[in-house]
């Protein structure tokens, strides 16, 4: 099974992420910031990360610049989830490595159809 | 809700107008794509519209009631590997054949654009293609001008849309994405009825015809088909729906994806 790790602040998002990742196949563990999540891909590398942007401690973008800079770091796929809607934002994110870039308000058919893109689902 | 024998008259218009299989029964659906337009246009219900148009509204309203009830092609890239084949394989091929000619492409319901503008975003990425004419028509003026604007909102861009063709090809305006004049202007756009003669518009080495058929009665897809062979340049491939079915004039020429040509082809027309 597919395992994917949510990283959102909000326990409401990660509760929607979770339920949409589940029915998707998906074998979900959360985190609420990036310092938790990178303590988790230390430990096990998930195969997709769901990624907010504004958190504290470590915020979405020194995560995501984190993991690629580490041990085994290239194997997970990385998609964004963020209330940025800038191009630029954007731009940014998939510039320091993110495979793909979701913008909040989503909904299973947008989680579904980016991961779909990436070879994740069917 | 809207009384049966209203649904039913509203049934029969869209199957004259359009050639549109229309379900009299599906209440619900019937209701829920009539009732903005009937706000739009001022009716105090769906019921006061369908009335308006038994006694004689004018044309424009009869059309508007006939478009809302045709469900458009609404994702970019909507079976995204089709593209691929297309941008890499199929327009190329075809490019060759024209030798230097240029390869004319037709979406023939185009809805708002994503499926004519997928294509052409992907092509607009790969100049050594030779030269493209990009052709897209709908039956609703709604969609053809939502099309050219070339403007989708948030949620739009998010159906089928990589991030990376985004950045790429939109910027930001207001709540809403904005598709580049560069991609914009490779796309001429036509108000078309299928149903109508389309003796005279012309020849074509691509025709996407995605997931309409299924929308038609039996008796107006034979007729499409039939419309679409006649456009259909010598050597020219149909590309259809997963679940859309042909009928004998084609055959299917891909594996992987529903492209047709012509069962019996006809000789290249002295130009």
């Amino acid at each position: 099974m597919q395992t994917c790790l949510v990283v959102d602040d909000s326990r409401v998002i990660r509760k929607v992420s979770r339920r949409i990742l589940e029915d998707l196949g998906f074998e979900v563990a959360e985190a609420s910031d990036g310092v938790e999540a990178m303590a988790w891909c230390s430990a096990v590398m998930p195969d997709l990360v769901l990624l907010d942007w504004r958190m504290p401690a470590m915020d979405g973008l020194e995560f995501l610049k984190k993991l690629r800079g580490g041990p085994g770091g290239d194997h997970p796929k990385v998609v964004f989830c963020s209330v940025e809607n800038e191009i630029e934002s954007i731009r940014e994110a998939l510039d320091a490595g993110a495979d793909e870039y979701i913008m909040k308000p989503f909904d299973g058919g947008i989680i579904a159809g980016k991961l779909g893109y990436l070879g994740l689902v069917g | 809700m809207i009384p049966a024998q209203d649904r039913e008259f509203l049934a029969s218009l869209c199957l004259a107008r359009a050639g549109l299989r229309v379900d009299a029964e599906k209440a619900y659906l019937i209701e829920s794509r009539l009732a903005p337009l009937a706000r739009r246009e001022c009716f105090s219900s769906s019921e006061a519209f369908i009335d308006a148009l038994r006694h004689g509204a004018d044309d424009r309203l009869v059309w508007a009631a006939v478009e809302a009830m045709a469900l458009p092609e609404s994702e970019f890239f909507r079976d995204h590997h089709v593209f691929s084949i297309l941008a890499e394989e199929v327009v190329p091929a075809l490019a060759r054949a024209r030798g230097g000619e240029p390869v004319r492409i037709w979406s023939a319901a185009c809805g708002a654009g994503q499926e004519i503008y997928s294509l052409a975003m992907l092509l607009a990425d790969a100049p050594g293609v030779g030269r493209i004419e990009l052709f897209a028509s709908d039956l609703s003026e709604r969609s053809l001008e939502k099309a050219q604007s070339g403007r989708y909102s948030q949620f739009e861009v998010q159906r089928g849309l990589p991030a990376r063709m985004l950045v790429r090809h939109f910027e930001k305006d207001g709540e809403s994405f904005v598709l580049s004049p560069r991609v914009r202007q490779m796309v001429r756009w036509r108000r078309v009825n299928l149903m109508d003669d389309l003796s005279r518009i012309g020849q074509f080495d691509l025709i996407l015809c995605r997931n309409v058929l299924g929308q038609l009665a039996p008796e107006a897809g034979a007729r499409l088909l039939d419309q679409i062979g006649s456009a259909l340049a010598p050597g020219g491939g149909l590309l259809l729906g997963h679940n859309d079915s042909a009928g004998k004039a084609f055959v299917r020429v891909a594996p992987d994806m529903a492209l047709y040509a012509a069962a019996e082809p006809r000789a290249r027309s002295a130009a």
